[in-house]
């Protein structure tokens, strides 16, 4: 396969981040803008569940702008990995790492570093739709409010922008004062990207988020997910391999906390490397 | 459904094995007739066991308003007071003789009656307050002064009893608190229309007294009121704070274990421990004042503590682990996502909680009796370091008194006691309703 120079200088980056892959961009797909930097590295990163070691040793860079699909069997440590990217495991106390994890430069695990701020920069939509009880518009200015914009037409603002940038807009903006708990399954889905959104995080994690919704609402994310593409580098955990074909830029593969195989999600999916991932993906096993 | 199946044509060696093979559907549907049985058995016990809670529960309620119904009336004796300017010192009117205004009114009723033996049988038919009650009218209304006004006083609880029909006519006079003298003067109060049955209002505004036709139930009430406001007025915040704490907050340790060890355990601790806990802390090392609703306050906060504490930490725990994401997820720190989310949804819980420390707080006796809340007090407590009596103390109370007017008292006192707990039960229902909306 010939490589296009855009490609040759992502495949330096990556060599000098430990991939030791060759890392294709997709060529159906439109380039982005910017895109292709490492946006968060992990070397030799291992999570643990107290003696239990759910993620081994990962050396992985996710690279920005891009979306990046998760795959794997069930307890895998995919969404661990996902999890621990935001610190979100901080909330299970046997919970531990090693190695490292850097983001922009910066240590997640490092002592300075402020879960809060973190948090702030790298959103992460949860597997089940979890908005708060509340009315939409204070679901999505929740995040700003935190951050210290008090001002109403701001928050209006933002409330607007992060909506429509949902793709929710025109379903709730006469209703927002509503209670978010009335909306369907996927609208409430996309609320909480919006809300997500609102905070305007760099990163997007989303943790299998449409596996509680039905196949319309889940082909309305996509398009969400698509649509974002080349603003936020966007991670995604999937257990539908026909999502993460679609969706996504590069695909990891996860099988028993290892990280077994990281490519285009094109040539992961037509020619997997590894046997264990053409076994996964031809459904072999799950 | 199975003698259909068995008609169905086998054929061959399969069908063989097959009919002799028990298929599970049989063996189901063999079992399902036990199974519904037994389902209706289990039924029978749980309705049998309501019903049988029920029924004590009309007992015990009928047994309570029979017995104390009759306490809401009193009987009245009507008297024309003369109140004649030569005995009242208008410029004094607090110190004059008003025991013998009524006295006089009374011999007025019966001038037959000559000696004092006799005038002292029948005064004693009328309340020994009347004339403290007549003192207050007058005070209140000083242009009575030189008028002859018919005036209800009420009658003594011998008197009182005999007109509810609680003590019979029929017994031997030397068995009766009345004898057949006295008998006869009531009957003639009955012929002139001077007795009468009214609605008791003494008993809500008065505080304790020996003689049954002045006690109240206010004085308790008030006392009740103070106590419980200071239990909850320390109970509610330090049991959330500490709830929210060792939930939220604590680390997982040995330590913390520990405590929620002895809180628990603490919740099954006999109450009257916390009485003597009280009475050595508060009362001999602090010297707070005996008797108080302060102490009585603090003394019941103890005691609510640990049940506060563990419905809130039920409570806390019962928020969904996703709303703590997603707070956590937009970047809110631990203590915004408390405040602002696990807190409001964990409310309702909380304070049915705290109702419910409450209503017991409300029902408790042991305790108080250790810190001298049992002592007879008068006075309607102002205060929450005024003597006070509690409503359960005074329950306590009457029922030991002798008197046969106390014992309606006491039954009375329960009842209203029990419509401050149904009045608290309805208020956390409400709040937890209008909490719930919000949300």
């Amino acid at each position: 396969m010939q490589m296009t120079a855009e490609e040759r200088e992502v495949n330096k980056v990556a060599a000098k981040s430990g991939a030791n892959r060759e890392i294709f961009l997709p060529p159906e797909r439109e380039r982005v803008k910017d895109g292709g930097k490492p946006h968060v590295s992990a070397k030799n990163f291992s999570i643990f569940y107290g003696n239990f070691e759910a993620v081994k040793k990962v050396n992985a860079d996710i690279l920005s702008k891009y979306v990046t699909a998760i795959i794997g069997p069930s307890g895998c440590g995919k969404s661990t990995f996902l999890r621990a990217i935001n610190r979100m495991n901080d909330l299970i106390p046997s919970c531990y790492t090693t190695g490292t994890l850097m983001f922009d430069g910066e240590d997640v695990y490092g002592r300075y570093t402020d879960e809060v701020q973190l948090r702030k920069k790298i959103g992460m939509v949860f597997q089940k739709p979890n908005p708060f009880p509340k009315s939409i518009f204070d679901n999505i200015a929740y995040g700003p409010r935190l951050h210290g914009v008090k001002d109403k037409k701001m928050l209006e603002e933002v409330v607007e922008k992060s909506l429509r940038k949902a793709a929710l807009w025109d379903e709730v903006k006469d209703r927002l004062d509503r209670n978010a708990l009335g909306l369907s399954g996927g609208q409430q889905q996309r609320l909480c990207v919006a809300r997500t959104l609102a905070v305007e995080p760099e990163i997007l994690l989303l943790d299998e988020p449409t596996s509680a919704l039905d196949p319309k609402a889940t082909a309305k994310i996509e398009d969400l997910i698509e649509e974002l593409r080349g603003s936020y580098t966007i991670l995604i955990v999937t257990h539908n391999m026909q999502q993460a074909s679609r969706v996504s830029d590069y695909t990891m593969f996860y099988y028993e906390g290892d990280l077994v195989e990281y490519a285009p999600t094109k040539q992961l999916f037509t020619n997997p490397r590894d046997q264990v991932t053409e076994d996964y993906i031809t459904g072999r096993f799950s | 459904m199975s003698s259909q199946k068995e008609q169905r044509p086998v054929a061959g060696n399969r069908g063989y094995i097959r009919q002799k093979k028990e298929r599970t559907i049989d063996i189901v549907s063999r079992r399902l007739a036990q199974r519904y049985r037994k389902e209706k058995r289990f039924k029978l016990y749980g309705l049998f066991s309501i019903i049988l809670s029920t029924v004590f529960l009309a007992v015990l309620l009928t047994s309570i308003v029979s017995n104390g119904y009759s306490a809401f009336f009193q009987t009245y004796i009507k008297l024309d007071v003369t109140l004649e300017s030569t005995m009242l010192d208008r410029e004094n009117l607090g110190k004059s003789d008003f025991q013998g205004i009524i006295k006089q009114s009374i011999t007025k009723l019966y001038p037959e009656v000559a000696d004092r033996k006799s005038k002292r049988e029948l005064y004693a038919l009328f309340s020994s307050g009347a004339a403290f009650q007549l003192r207050e009218t007058v005070m209140k209304n000083p242009g009575l002064v030189g008028k002859t006004i018919p005036y209800w006083v009420p009658a003594d609880d011998d008197v009182d009893m005999l007109m509810k029909g609680h003590s019979k006519r029929g017994v031997p006079e030397n068995e009766r608190r009345l004898d057949d003298r006295q008998l006869g003067w009531i009957d003639k109060l009955v012929d002139q229309n001077r007795i009468e049955k009214k609605f008791n209002v003494t008993f809500f505004t008065a505080g304790d007294s020996r003689e049954p036709e002045l006690a109240g139930i206010w004085g308790a009430v008030k006392g009740s009121f103070f106590t419980l406001l200071v239990t909850l007025a320390l109970s509610f915040p330090i049991g959330i704070a500490a709830a929210v704490y060792l939930e939220e907050f604590a680390p997982k340790n040995l330590a913390t274990d520990f405590i929620e060890v002895n809180i628990n355990n603490l919740a099954a601790v006999p109450s009257i421990v916390f009485g003597l806990l009280g009475l050595a802390v508060f009362l001999n090392f602090f010297g707070m004042p005996r008797s108080t609703s302060l102490v009585g306050g603090l003394v019941l906060m103890l005691m609510t503590l640990p049940t506060i504490i563990i419905a809130s930490r039920a409570a806390l725990k019962a928020v969904p682990p996703s709303i703590r994401e997603a707070a956590l997820g937009v970047g809110s720190s631990k203590m915004q996502m408390v405040s602002n989310h696990v807190l409001p949804l964990a409310l309702p819980g909380m304070l049915t909680g705290t109702i419910i420390g409450m209503a017991q707080a409300l029902g408790e006796t042991a305790p108080l009796l250790m810190i001298g809340m049992v002592a007879f007090i008068v006075d309607i407590p102002g205060g929450f370091t005024d003597p006070a009596a509690v409503m359960p103390v005074q329950i306590y109370l009457w029922a030991d008194s002798p008197e046969r007017a106390f014992l309606e008292r006491t039954s009375a006192a329960i009842m209203v006691l029990l419509a401050f707990l149904i009045m608290m039960n309805a208020v956390a229902v409400i709040m937890r309703r209008r909490f719930e909306k919000r949300w």
